[in-house]
């Protein structure tokens, strides 16, 4: 049993290697693009959380690819991977509104990131100019408000709130009205934490959702899912669920790629639901966060 | 997903009956169905390939053709080994001799370390014990704040000694308090952290060696991918920990992870996480893990639900109309209705083995759906309830219209009971428990 963990472990120190060398690697041991070769780059991207259908998926538009350009030559197979993938996760510019304020909702399920990118979303914007302010819509979780109060400091952004245990709704009541008043250009408005399972839970989003309609037409201009990027198949769930409850995501956020995670799973999500990605989370400071950039993405995803 | 499973290796074992041989390419094939469901339950590629190969000799050796199921007794096996990797028994926390115990958590941000926290805390009250908690994130945003929050809840001390004092103080602090002020557990909340952040692995080497946790466990969220493998192994070689918590298996995940952390560590999963409420810590059951990676149902958490909600002399009843098939309709509505007493059709129907979930997630899974079958049932005459056959077009649309729904919902509503029905003759065969579970949920 030992020898088992030993090679185990091993193997998984090798994991661990750039990809991109282990592609190389692989186009060295052969001379033309063949099934092997492809068989490699699957277990590869296996390794990423791209999950098995989109894998197999972007295996065959790999040989597609190669037969198209009439390449047989494994030196060409990384950009075409490059290119396959990049396709598939598109280029995605925020949905277009000349609407003042600008209103974003920010979903997820729990412990995802939502307070930490609403804070950085807050002072990105702010530091561009705008007046933003922040609704504190998570009045379940402990010190949750306390938490979102910190990051609007930071942000230099207003902040609305209510007690603890109140209706998030009537907090977002508030903070529409006061955006109004205050002639703010965003309104960012943090959810709590729910598991896409939990049907009263994404009621209440339904809920929250249809407040800043009534205040405003064309509100929510983003509703932004926010994703952990080391969750694995789960988040093709969450993301499908939590689209169709809203009607639809205008984006996705992706934290934690400061860690080994690659969020590979932004692939079966383009795929299967073609929600782009907009954001990357790559760290706990206000200053760690990315617009999306999916060629820089997948070549992450090999490096 | 089982059924699928179970189906497809069905079918590959089944071109084989008659060659009376169980080649080694055969197995090959439906384990490869086996790694796949593997890996769409996020076990990690490496683990998944050491875990097939394991199950590849095992299945060589049983002869797997000379069964009247193959395809079951695939499945058996790869479920038998999984169960076995996973460590067969549930594991407590162990309470240190001389008190205090002291138990500390640690993971990545956002896993639920300090929700986990609160809800030891709990259990250990539960138990008894006087439980003092250690708020040692000094970084995040309020963090210890979250931590007093739930040390008022459950009227248990909180040590915050505010973000100038390092984690390693508070931890020591915690621990001199407790010898004080008589508290014989110590739980100590980290600061979430990445397995590559070498300086605060540093800090929690230091904490280990300050205070000597008897007991360290690592908090994975349980919708973890590919990268468990990389975090447990870390953390792992870094603090030696005991065990696992595997949190937020309260929705849809499979929670291949735990399979991967226990192949990588070794180490025990200890609890489960299934809600954000201080009373949702479960002890982890390895067969129940099992079977869920597999996609098997919770059999066990549903039977315990059900014995729980209905009442014995109901089901006994039950029981024997089953039997004789003498099941009306009338005892299909009590049946609704003791179904809507043991919890969310959510939850039910996530622990129904043979539930594919993926086929659910587009169907109509809200609750109404119950309260809209029992509509249509209390719609009919209990002369139709015990004598359905007698439900003609009429009586559907007058059905429908008394209860609010429609002719379509009446007949879908009878098309089940009649299916249902059928099951109940088969009841006896192999499998048929699993098929019955799918049969009977209202919105198939
Ligand atoms: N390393 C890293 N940590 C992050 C990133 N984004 C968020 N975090 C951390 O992840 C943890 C959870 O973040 P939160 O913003 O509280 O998550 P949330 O989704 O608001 O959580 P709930 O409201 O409880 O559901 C915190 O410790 C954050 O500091 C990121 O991009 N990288
Ligand atoms: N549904 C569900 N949510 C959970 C569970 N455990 C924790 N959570 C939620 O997950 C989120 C993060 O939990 P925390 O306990 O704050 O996580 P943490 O590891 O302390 O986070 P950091 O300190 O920021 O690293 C919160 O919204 C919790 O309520 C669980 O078992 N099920
Ligand atoms: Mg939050
Ligand atoms: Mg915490």
């Amino acid at each position: 049993m030992l020898g088992v963990v030993r090679r185990l472990r091993d193997g998984l120190a090798k994991t661990r290697d750039g990809f991109a060398r282990r592609i190389q690697q692989a186009v060295g041991r052969y001379d033309r693009i063949d099934e092997d070769l492809l068989e490699e780059i699957e277990s590869i991207l296996l390794q990423t959380d791209v999950g098995v259908e989109t894998t197999l998926r972007i295996i065959d538009g790999l040989r597609d690819r190669a037969v198209d350009r009439r390449t047989r030559n494994p030196d060409d197979l990384m950009d075409l991977l490059r290119e396959e993938m990049a396709d598939i996760l598109g280029d995605a510019p925020a949905p277009a509104s000349d609407q003042r304020p600008r209103v974003i909702m920010i979903v997820g399920v729990n412990g995802s990131g939502k307070t930490t990118t609403a804070g950085k979303m807050a002072a990105r914007y702010a530091g561009e100019g705008k007046k933003v302010l922040i609704a504190a819509a998570d009045t379940f979780r402990a010190a949750a408000i306390d938490q979102l109060e910190v990051w609007a400091r930071r942000a230099e952004a207003d902040f609305i709130r209510h007690q603890h245990g109140s209706d998030p709704s009537a907090v977002v009541y508030d903070a529409m009205q006061a955006a109004t008043a205050r002639d703010a250009d965003v309104v960012i408005i943090d959810t709590a934490g729910r598991l896409h399972t939990r049907d009263n839970l994404m009621e209440e989003l339904k809920k929250i959702k249809r407040t800043t309609g009534k205040q405003m037409d064309g509100a929510p201009h983003e509703v932004l899912l926010v994703l952990d990027g080391t969750t694995g198949q789960n988040a093709l769930s969450q993301a499908r669920v939590f689209s169709e409850a809203l009607g639809g995501l205008t984006g996705i956020a992706l934290t934690k790629l400061d860690g080994t995670a690659r969020g590979g799973i932004v692939f079966a999500i383009g795929v299967h639901l073609g929600i782009p990605v907009r954001f990357i989370g790559v760290g706990e400071g206000i200053e760690d966060l990315q617009e999306f950039d999916a060629p820089a993405f997948v070549d992450a995803l090999f490096n | 997903m089982f059924e699928e499973l179970t189906g497809r290796m069905e079918g590959i074992v089944r071109n084989l009956r008659g060659q009376g041989k169980l080649t080694e390419k055969n197995i090959d094939e439906s384990l490869r169905q086996v790694r796949r469901a593997l890996l769409e339950a996020d076990v990690n590629f490496k683990v998944a390939r050491t875990f097939i190969d394991t199950v590849k000799v095992k299945a060589l050796g049983q002869g797997v053709l000379r069964n009247l199921s193959p395809g079951q007794q695939m499945v058996g096996i790869v479920h038998q080994e999984l169960i076995s990797l996973m460590g067969e028994e549930a594991v407590e926390v162990a309470i240190a001799e001389s008190p205090p115990t002291i138990v500390m958590l640690a993971g990545l941000q956002g896993s639920g370390k300090t929700t986990a926290t609160g809800k030891l805390a709990h259990h250990f009250l539960g138990a008894g014990h006087r439980p003092i908690l250690a708020a040692a994130d000094v970084y995040r945003p309020a963090a210890v704040k979250q931590l007093q929050v739930l040390g008022e809840q459950l009227e248990v001390p909180v040590v915050a000694l505010g973000d100038s004092r390092s984690p390693l103080a508070i931890c020591k602090v915690a621990v001199d308090r407790a010898g004080r002020e008589d508290r014989d557990v110590v739980i100590l909340d980290t600061a979430g952290r990445l397995h590559v952040d070498e300086e605060m692995m540093e800090e929690l080497r230091g904490i280990r060696g300050a205070v000597h946790p008897h007991e360290i466990l690592l908090v994975v969220d349980g919708m973890t991918g590919q990268d468990a493998v990389n975090v447990a192994e870390a953390f792992d070689q870094d603090l030696d920990i005991d065990g696992c918590i595997l949190t937020k298996m309260d929705g849809d995940a499979r929670g291949g992870a735990a399979l991967s952390i226990r192949q990588i560590t070794r180490k025990p999963i200890k609890f489960v996480g299934v809600g954000e409420k201080l009373d949702a810590l479960e002890v982890f059951h390895p067969e129940r893990m099992a079977s869920r990676i597999l996609g098997m149902g919770d059999v066990v958490s549903l039977v315990e639900r059900a014995q729980a909600a209905i009442d014995v002399e109901e089901a006994r009843k039950l029981e024997t109309k089953l039997r004789k098939q003498t099941f009306d309709l009338e005892d299909f509505r009590s049946q609704l209705q003791q179904l809507g007493k043991m919890g969310s059709m959510q939850e039910l129907v996530e622990m129904m083995p043979g539930v594919n979930k993926k086929a659910l997630k587009g169907m109509d899974m809200d609750e109404r759906a119950l309260v809209r079958m029992d509509a249509i049932l209390s719609s009919m005459t209990r002369h139709e309830r015990a004598r359905p056959v007698v439900i003609n077009g009429s009586r559907r649309r007058r059905i429908a219209r008394g209860s609010g729904t429609s002719v379509q919902e009446v007949n879908q509503l009878l098309k089940q009971y009649n299916m249902m029905q059928k099951m109940m003759k088969q009841l006896n065969r192999p499998g048929a428990l699993e098929q019955l579970g799918q049969k009977m949920l209202p919105f198939r």
